[in-house]
């Protein structure tokens, strides 16, 4: 990471107004209220379908579009080129003797700084939504691409426009809005040319659709004589009735509306005010639209219908905003559309930004796997460049147990001064960061292999085998412990295969993902040696590996021949409160009668609900054994861990910490649980820094006592 | 589907009035010029586009009786107009949304520049969803179709809601049973 970007992190999170804006307006509750009785699964594979098609498609829609509006009267342009656009616009300035310009919005247009070059040819153009003017005014970029302006305060906003209309205005919003409408009137009324974008452009009768809340989109299509629609190719769709699952879920997802006010469809020129025909010229851009359509992985990324959800649910972009980003379009979708408008290396800073919790990934209405395709520019960076030296040195330790047990020996010694009761609560110098709001957690005396050595076990016919993590191995091995302790109650034996490592999640996240199928290679053969019922995990992140990724990974890195065995293991492994569970509902496992247990709450790591989809379970379990359950507010937001995250931006990780700390103790709970040894680590560490009564439990910690 | 469309229209901030007949709308039409003080000034004047409605109707006589109200949208009237009045094809009951071919400019100007936009519509032509008016309405037919879901908004600053920005601040929707002009 570049310390200039590290500056532009820090300065970012001095400033929290678009924080505070997202949390007054409380999207996520508002959006869901927007898709009620709506099947948003159903609706948004319709919305892939048809926008993969359209990637699929895109020269043959593109022609036909040109076609279908040519024959309608419009002119139709289409180049690759960023250049060939604005010259094209600036010809026909010059051509028709265009001096003036209103733009309605047109992210197509920001993305080739269409405004500087007009400037710069004399012609002055004006936005006219709202957000976009603001922006205009104070020469920046949009930081949220559905709401340019969401980063500026109110008295920020009215001191622009008050420079540009030469008086003192009050901070009323009302009244701001107003003085825009004043403003942009008249230069709507003067404008020689009128540019606006599309949401989305159909080829089988080359129309166009505008969607805007304000209704400058109207007037910029109706009171110029010429209108120039500046189109990206993404924005195409085959037929006209494709357009309908945009429009329904594009409000709903972007600003939690129903339905936008104004969507205008326009299929050819029209009649202007003094009885001659509209110009109208469409521009369709490529700009690397069709070499991302040639790309198995990122072809996804066209389905974007631009609604910026994934910006409003990010845990990220709520504390650093858009301009961290760098470029024009910003968060998790931004990072991809820059990695391939721009170029891959532009985004060398930007992707690690992504903690990889997938909260946008499941709101996405274009149904694209944001975090999917940041770890994959992240492991074509590695690819390209290496990881830095450190990262993989450690990541090649992490794989080789023998050697990372040997040198985290080597750390318990060394903790020794700085460890009290199980934490670290300072370190000194360069290393004080990582302890400043959040103490660390010691490594454990005795390691769980060992441990597990000393377990008496009843003999069984039903077994499991138990895979530790690095996690439980050496810090928490008492969770193992507590594992082994509930399935034996359940009449189940556990084994604990010793060539078991790392489950390989940490290189996978950092993008090296060879380095990941060497792992997964090395743990599926002692994983499924002793023919067992079950292969039991209670890390999150392991079962991520276990469960999920495992067999990807080893077809991605040409393991072919090991896919087999990988997703045998896949179908057998559970994780722990997923199996507890069953055991209870299956009644092999019976809960102490009558227990009335402690007030919990439970967090939802990122791996289990996200990746492995196992949230219910351990609330199911949980609750049968006697404990009463009070949920937080985001009980799914990520906290901040991250594995490596929480070391690579720490500030951020620290921020997102902090409000999840606020949430758990709003719920007045005495434990807070989680079935994830790193949230666990970071949960219990902040809790400890803050001196907080509540703990942080493993979900078997606080069931070990609890069954007959 | 008139109940729905009118929770859903009124819920974004649309006025929503229904009448069984066509005298009865124009009653309400008259009464809402004069309560908005409609004077022949520019910023007072009232609009009627060309509207279906307006079959039958004497519409000298209206303008004489109120004087600012015009049949003719110019770009030059409709800037300096305080209300317009269009008829517009379609409702959607479950978003609340009004439809219209506003292919002919003076629809345009009249239902994107005044301050306030009464949109006259048959209750008979309310339909159920966006598919069901995209059925009835299509781009070879229509050239430029024109969805309103209430009154012009923007939450640009600081997401709180201000309405107004650069369409109307109000939408009137005035239903009526047997319009006798229906598009």
């Amino acid at each position: 990471m570049t310390k200039q970007f590290t500056k532009s992190i820090h300065k970012a999170l001095k400033n929290q107004n678009l924080a505070g804006i997202l949390d007054r307006w409380n999207y996520p509750t508002a959006r869901a209220k927007a898709y009620e009785g709506i099947d948003f699964e159903a609706l948004r594979t319709q919305i892939a379908e048809r926008k993969g098609y359209a990637a699929d498609h895109l020269d043959d829609l593109a022609e036909r579009f040109k076609k279908a509006a040519e024959s309608r009267g419009a002119k139709v342009f289409r180049t690759s080129s960023p250049q060939a656009v604005k010259d094209y616009i600036t010809n026909l300035c010059k051509e028709k003797g265009v001096k003036k310009v209103v733009k309605s919005k047109s992210m197509a247009s920001e993305e080739i700084h269409l405004n500087k070059h007009l400037a710069e040819n004399g012609i002055q153009a004006d936005e006219t939504d709202l957000g976009e003017w603001i922006i205009q005014l104070a020469h920046q970029t949009p930081s949220h691409f559905a709401m340019p302006a969401l980063h500026l305060t109110k008295e920020e906003i009215s001191d622009l426009f008050s420079k540009e209309v030469n008086k003192p205005l009050s901070n009323d919003i009302q009244q701001l809005v107003k003085i825009a409408r004043k403003e942009l009137r008249e230069k709507f009324l003067n404008a020689d040319l009128g540019i606006s974008g599309a949401n989305i452009a159909i080829a089988e009768t080359g129309t166009i659709i505008t969607v805007t809340n304000e209704g400058n989109a109207r007037l910029v299509t109706t009171l110029p004589k010429i209108h120039v629609a500046l189109v990206g190719l993404e924005k195409l769709v085959a037929n006209y009735t494709d357009a309908i699952p945009i429009l329904t879920a594009l409000p709903k997802s972007a600003t939690s509306q129903l339905m936008t006010s104004y969507v205008t469809l326009i299929t050819g020129p029209t009649p202007n005010d003094d009885g001659s025909m509209k110009d109208l010229h469409i521009i369709l851009m490529d700009n690397k639209r069709t070499e991302m359509a040639k790309d198995p992985k990122f072809k996804e990324a066209l389905q974007c219908i631009r609604c910026a959800s994934c910006l409003n649910v990010c845990p990220v972009y709520r504390l650093v905003g858009g301009h961290v980003f760098g470029h024009i379009y910003t968060g998790g979708i931004g990072t991809i559309l820059t990695a391939w408008f721009n170029e891959l290396k532009s985004t060398e800073d930007i992707q690690g930004l992504c903690i990889g919790c997938g909260k946008c990934k499941e709101i996405c209405p274009g149904k694209i796997d944001i975090p999917g395709l940041i770890l994959e520019i992240r492991r074509r960076l590695a690819a390209k460049q290496g990881l830095p030296f450190v990262y993989k040195s450690a990541l090649s330790v992490i794989n080789n147990r023998k050697l990372f047990h040997t040198m985290l020996r080597a750390a318990f010694l060394a903790q020794k001064p700085f460890a009290k009761d199980g934490f670290i609560r300072h370190l000194p110098m360069f290393l004080s960061g990582l302890s400043e709001y959040r103490s660390l957690p010691t490594i454990a005396p005795v390691p769980f292999h060992d441990l597990f050595k000393k377990i008496k076990q009843p003999a069984s016919k039903t077994k499991a085998a138990f895979f530790s993590g690095c996690a439980i191995e050496f810090v928490f091995p008492k969770i193992g412990e507590a594992v082994v302790k509930v399935l034996n109650k359940a009449g189940i034996e556990v084994l604990f295969p010793e060539g078991q490592s790392c489950c390989g999640i940490p290189h996978w996240g950092s993008g090296a993902f060879d380095m990941a199928a060497l792992a997964a290679a090395h743990n599926i053969k002692p994983l499924l040696e002793n023919d067992v019922q079950y292969v039991v995990t209670a890390c999150a992140t392991c079962a991520t590996a276990l469960k999920k990724e495992w067999p990807h990974v080893l077809q991605g890195e040409n393991m072919d021949n090991l896919v087999p065995e990988a997703e045998k293991l896949a179908a057998k492994t559970v994780m722990f409160s997923e199996l507890v569970n069953k055991l209870i509902e299956e009644r092999k496992l019976t809960p102490k009668d009558g227990q009335q247990l402690a007030k919990i709450t439970y967090h939802d790591s990122c791996h289990a609900k996200r990746h492995a989809g196992i949230y219910k379970e351990p609330r199911a379990a949980l609750t049968a054994v006697g404990y009463e359950l009070k949920e937080m507010f985001e009980n799914d937001t990520c906290c901040g861990m991250g594995g490596s995250y929480t070391v690579k931006q720490p500030e951020l990780s620290m921020r997102m910490l902090k409000r999840k700390l606020k949430n758990i103790e709003s719920t007045g709970a005495e434990y807070v649980s989680a079935e994830c040894p790193g949230c666990l680590i970071q949960l219990a560490g902040g809790l400890d820094k803050s001196s907080s009564k509540i703990k942080a439990k493993h979900p078997a910690e606080l069931m070990e006592e609890r069954f007959k | 589907m008139f109940t729905q469309f009118k929770v859903k229209a009124e819920a974004v901030g649309s006025e929503v009035h229904r009448f069984d007949t066509k005298a009865e709308a124009l009653d309400f039409i008259e009464k809402f010029l004069k309560e908005e003080n409609i004077k022949d000034a520019p910023g007072s004047f009232a609009l009627w586009a060309d509207s279906p409605i307006l079959k039958g109707v004497d519409t000298k006589a209206l303008a004489k009786k109120y004087p600012g109200l015009k049949f003719e949208v110019t770009r030059k009237l409709a800037k300096d107009a305080k209300v317009c009045i269009t008829q517009v094809d379609w409702g959607i009951a479950n978003t609340g949304t009004v439809a219209q071919d506003s292919t002919a400019v003076d629809q345009r100007l009249a239902a994107a520049l005044p301050w306030i936009h009464i949109a006259l519509l048959s209750t008979d032509t309310i339909v159920a969803d966006l598919p069901a008016l995209m059925s009835r309405m299509h781009p070879s037919r229509n050239r430029y179709i024109t969805l309103t879901t209430g009154p012009s908004r923007t939450a640009d600053i600081e997401r709180v809601l201000a309405i107004g920005v650069h369409g109307p601040e109000r939408l009137v929707i005035v239903c009526i049973d047997e319009s006798g002009g229906k598009k």
